[in-house]
């Protein structure tokens, strides 16, 4: 096999892999930080014991976040070397900042949250729960930044020599910064983390309350987290909508192929199921809706969106996997709002804590966001390709020359040995925290 | 103020140097710690506060390699792709010896039934970067074989020569002296006489091993000796080395360990000033030799991080010693 597949495979295995947690992270520290104001105010005992407990848990969630975030790090200059030469000027950067603003403040005000509950005083206490709250979603806004540009990139220049691009020097920060997608992407993929660490949480509460054990946290546990889940799911639908019509003005090829649109078409359908075939240039079982897609574009049910034809035949995209995963993240969108209804019903019936049917439902869905994250990022990015840098670097001429097949290939069946085993252990850890509960947990780290 | 582009990549050169060198300090300590967890305790009571006394800092001083990898990413793109690609291997090793070393110490606090195996995970995720590190390090100061392009023209096998190796031996014990400090002022009783019993014995064969590598170095490469900034920072080594001896000799652990890290600045000061304006020396053709010059990013760039690491790292050593004093004194028991 090629060195650049092994690598375009590494990268996405290992990237899957860490985004696991990052979206957990980003609910938990939002969840905790809310039970801990509760408890800064209240300084109910309740509030402490639901607290610590889902402190332990981030503790878990985190330390798979930092082992595997540091391959994502490395990986640029050791997988992608050349497009590291070639955007370094402008990529770099948002790696440096994230580290400087905010994984250190993540990392020292956790150590604090779990293992100095006795050694500070609660508004301290209180104080470290925002922190980690504050930067885990800053770090998030960073990385963001970086892979926006590369999907909308601005605010630089190219410098070519003998028609070679050489490198790409920053002129603009901010527009850099900003480009054409950063904004919108940001707010997604923070609604999509509170949406997976929302549910992550209420399905434990509801185990808790089928299980009729710790059923005061429970309560308070589920209601909390409930109400966050709620308002995201129903937020994510606005800034999916948003989303898909930035990808439009800005990607028109990636929009053609997440709705199979062959050709370009005036009145242009939603796509809500189907079967593309590439070869074909043919949708098979496709069942859709006239002219919406026009309409969602562009307010207008008659405009005109550009379909695959009109662009050069090396620079489309694949259109399978994009098409596929931009469905399934859309229909597992509309089930959360669907879940997101009936427990706001139930919570306003006062219903929710015996609905055991919902109390179920909640606990095998957890998983579902996962889902839609990885299916969401790998419609961003395999939409993206041909392109690493949309319409700047090609995906083929970033991989680093120097390093021989097999060695990538040696790498890659080790992460994937090593993934396995981490995560079979997460689970299992993880498994063991939600049995032993709040009203058990041992304060003050291992 | 318009500094011009060679101020901005000399004070990246610097920057990055402080950086290594902070790395390797705070994470030095918990590295240490690591490679000794297994040998200096008995039980796992032992190492229930072993574990205790690095938990709440260990990551926060590991974001000190990620900040010091990324600023070299952002100022010194040429120099950060060709290392990382061309040394893919080793850092391969190091990036499954980091991942199980994030992990193992959470996994030995819960994992009863299998304490040997994430206590031993411990201590290899630990000791591989500590050698591999100073391996790196020698290979770039020393020279490695690099092509027109600036790419790496070399092996793994090449990165494995005799310097380079002792090198990596100089940073492993450093790094153990860290630890061994560190443990002796965290702690109390058993742990803490073998953990003094160990910097002892260590920092002779810290001087040892410094002493060769100095003078193979002079042969070497006998252009340095002209260099004074060598000859201080060697000094500085010298004399943290003999009174850290001291120290620990008294039972003066804060002492042994402020005076620890002290020589380490001082053997980060030695290479930068060896190496400067060099990133990575070409072995065969000095012609190919990556500087500071050939690799650096735009100074609109460096001017930027600069901004970003001025007002951001003074904030970060600001609340980072605010949180070693709240778990200040000797670690207990849960
Ligand atoms: C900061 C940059 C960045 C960020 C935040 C992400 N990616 Fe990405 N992704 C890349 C930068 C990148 C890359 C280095 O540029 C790759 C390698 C080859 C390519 O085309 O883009 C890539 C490729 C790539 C591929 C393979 C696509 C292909 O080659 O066909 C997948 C499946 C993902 N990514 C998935 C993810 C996931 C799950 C992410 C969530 C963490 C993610 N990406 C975040
Ligand atoms: C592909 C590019 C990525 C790289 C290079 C990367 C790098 C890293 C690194 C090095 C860490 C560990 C920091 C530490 O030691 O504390 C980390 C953790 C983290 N990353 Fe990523 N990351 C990537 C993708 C993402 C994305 C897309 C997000 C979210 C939008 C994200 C959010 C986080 C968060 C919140 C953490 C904190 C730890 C945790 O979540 O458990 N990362 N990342
Ligand atoms: C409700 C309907 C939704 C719509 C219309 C929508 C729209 C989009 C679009 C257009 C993209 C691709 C952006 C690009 O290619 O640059 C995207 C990406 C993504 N989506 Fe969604 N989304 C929806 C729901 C969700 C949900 C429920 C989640 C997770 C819980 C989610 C998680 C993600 C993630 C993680 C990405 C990748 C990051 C990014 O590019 O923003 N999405 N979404």
């Amino acid at each position: 096999m090629d060195a650049v597949l092994l690598s375009r495979i590494q990268f996405g295995v290992t990237a899957g892999f860490h985004f696991i947690f990052p979206p957990l992270t980003f609910g938990l520290t939002f969840i905790i930080f809310i039970i801990e104001t509760m408890f800064l105010k209240s300084g109910e005992e309740i509030f402490r014991k639901i607290s610590s407990f889902l402190i332990k848990l981030l503790g878990l969630v985190f330390v798979m976040g930092v082992a595997t975030g540091i391959v994502l790090e490395f990986s640029f200059g050791t997988n992608w070397s050349t497009y590291s030469r070639v955007v370094g000027d402008i990529f770099g950067a948002p790696l440096a900042a994230e580290a400087i603003i905010a994984f250190f403040l993540e990392s020292v005000f956790l150590g604090v949250l779990i293992f100095g509950r006795a050694r500070v005083s609660r508004r301290v206490f209180w104080l470290s729960a925002f922190l980690v709250f504050f930067a885990s979603h800053m770090s998030g806004l960073w990385i963001i930044v970086a892979n926006s540009w590369m999907q909308t990139p601005a605010g630089f220049e190219k410098v070519v020599v003998n028609g070679v691009l050489q490198k790409v020097t920053l002129t603009d920060f901010t527009a850099a910064f900003l480009n054409g997608s950063t904004i919108i992407r940001y707010i997604h993929v923070v609604l999509a983390g509170w949406i997976t660490g929302s549910l992550f949480a209420a399905a434990i509460a509801a185990w808790y309350l089928i299980k009729k054990r710790h059923e005061e946290a429970a309560r308070h546990i589920l209601k909390v987290s409930l109400i966050v889940f709620i308002c995201s799911a129903l937020l994510q639908l606005g800034s999916g909508h948003a989303h898909s019509v930035q990808v439009a003005k800005t990607q028109p090829e990636k929009m053609a192929a997440f709705e199979a649109l062959w050709n370009t078409t005036t009145g242009a359908p939603l796509a809500i199921f189907g079967i593309p075939v590439e070869s074909e240039q043919k949708t098979y079982l496709e069942i859709s809706i006239p002219r919406m897609l026009s309409l969602l574009i562009d307010l207008d049910p008659n405009s005109k969106v550009a379909g695959l034809n009109d662009f050069p035949e090396n620079e489309r995209p694949p259109v399978l996997l994009p098409y596929m995963s931009y469905h399934t993240m859309i229909g597992l969108g509309m089930l959360f709002i669907g879940i997101a209804f009936l427990g706001g019903v139930l919570l306003v019936t006062g219903k929710l804590y015996t609905a055991a049917w919902y109390l179920w439902g909640l606990i095998l869905l957890a998983p579902l966001p996962h889902i839609a994250n990885e299916t969401g990022w790998i419609a961003a990015e395999v939409g993206r390709q041909p392109w690493v840098v949309y319409k700047i670097l090609r995906t083929a001429d970033a991989a680093s020359v120097v390093v021989p097949a097999w060695q990538i290939l040696f790498s890659l069946i080790m992460f994937s040995a090593i993934y396995l085993l981490l995560f079979m252990m997460f689970i299992m850890l993880l498994v063991k925290f939600v049995k032993t509960g709040p009203e058990e947990v041992r304060e003050g780290g291992y | 103020m318009e500094l011009s582009d060679s101020v901005y990549q000399i004070i990246w050169f610097i920057l990055i140097g402080v950086l290594f060198a902070g790395y390797s300090i705070l994470d030095g300590f918990d590295l240490g710690v690591g490679i000794l967890f297994p040998f200096i305790t008995t039980d796992d009571r032992e190492k229930g506060i072993l574990a205790r006394s690095i938990g709440p800092v260990w990551d926060g001083n590991e974001v000190w390699l990620v900040t010091a990898g990324g600023a070299l990413f952002a100022a010194f793109p040429l120099a950060y792709a060709t290392v990382f690609s061309g040394f893919y291997l080793a850092l391969m090793l190091v990036l499954f010896a980091l991942i199980f070393r994030a992990v193992s110490l959470e996994f030995w606090a819960h994992d009863e039934k299998r304490r040997k195996i994430w206590s031993w995970a411990f201590f290899t995720g630990s000791l591989v970067p500590s050698l591999l590190f100073g391996i790196a390090l020698g290979n770039v100061v020393y020279g490695v074989p690099l092509t027109e392009q600036f790419e790496f023209g070399g092996n793994f096998f090449t990165l494995l020569r005799p310097m380079p190796l002792l090198v990596g031996l100089l940073g492993l014990v450093a790094i153990i002296v860290q630890g061994s400090t560190y443990t002796a002022m965290k702690t109390e009783g058993q742990v803490h006489e073998r953990a003094r019993l160990i910097t002892k014995k260590m920092m002779v064969l810290y001087a040892l091993i410094f002493i060769s590598v100095v003078l193979s170095t002079m042969v070497y490469m006998p252009e340095i000796a002209d260099k004074a900034m060598v000859w201080i920072f060697s000094a500085l080594v010298i004399i943290s080395v003999g009174a850290g001896w001291f120290f620990n000799s008294r039972d003066r652990n804060g002492g042994a360990f402020v005076i620890s890290s002290l020589s380490f600045a001082g053997l980060w000061g030695i290479a930068g000033s060896i190496h400067f304006p060099n990133m990575v020396r070409g072995a065969a053709n000095h012609a190919h030799s990556i500087t500071i010059g050939n690799s650096s990013s735009s100074s609109l760039t460096l001017k930027i991080m600069l901004i970003i690491a001025l007002i951001g790292m003074p904030v970060v050593i600001a609340y980072s010693a605010y949180v070693y004093y709240i778990f200040k004194g000797k670690t207990t028991e849960a």
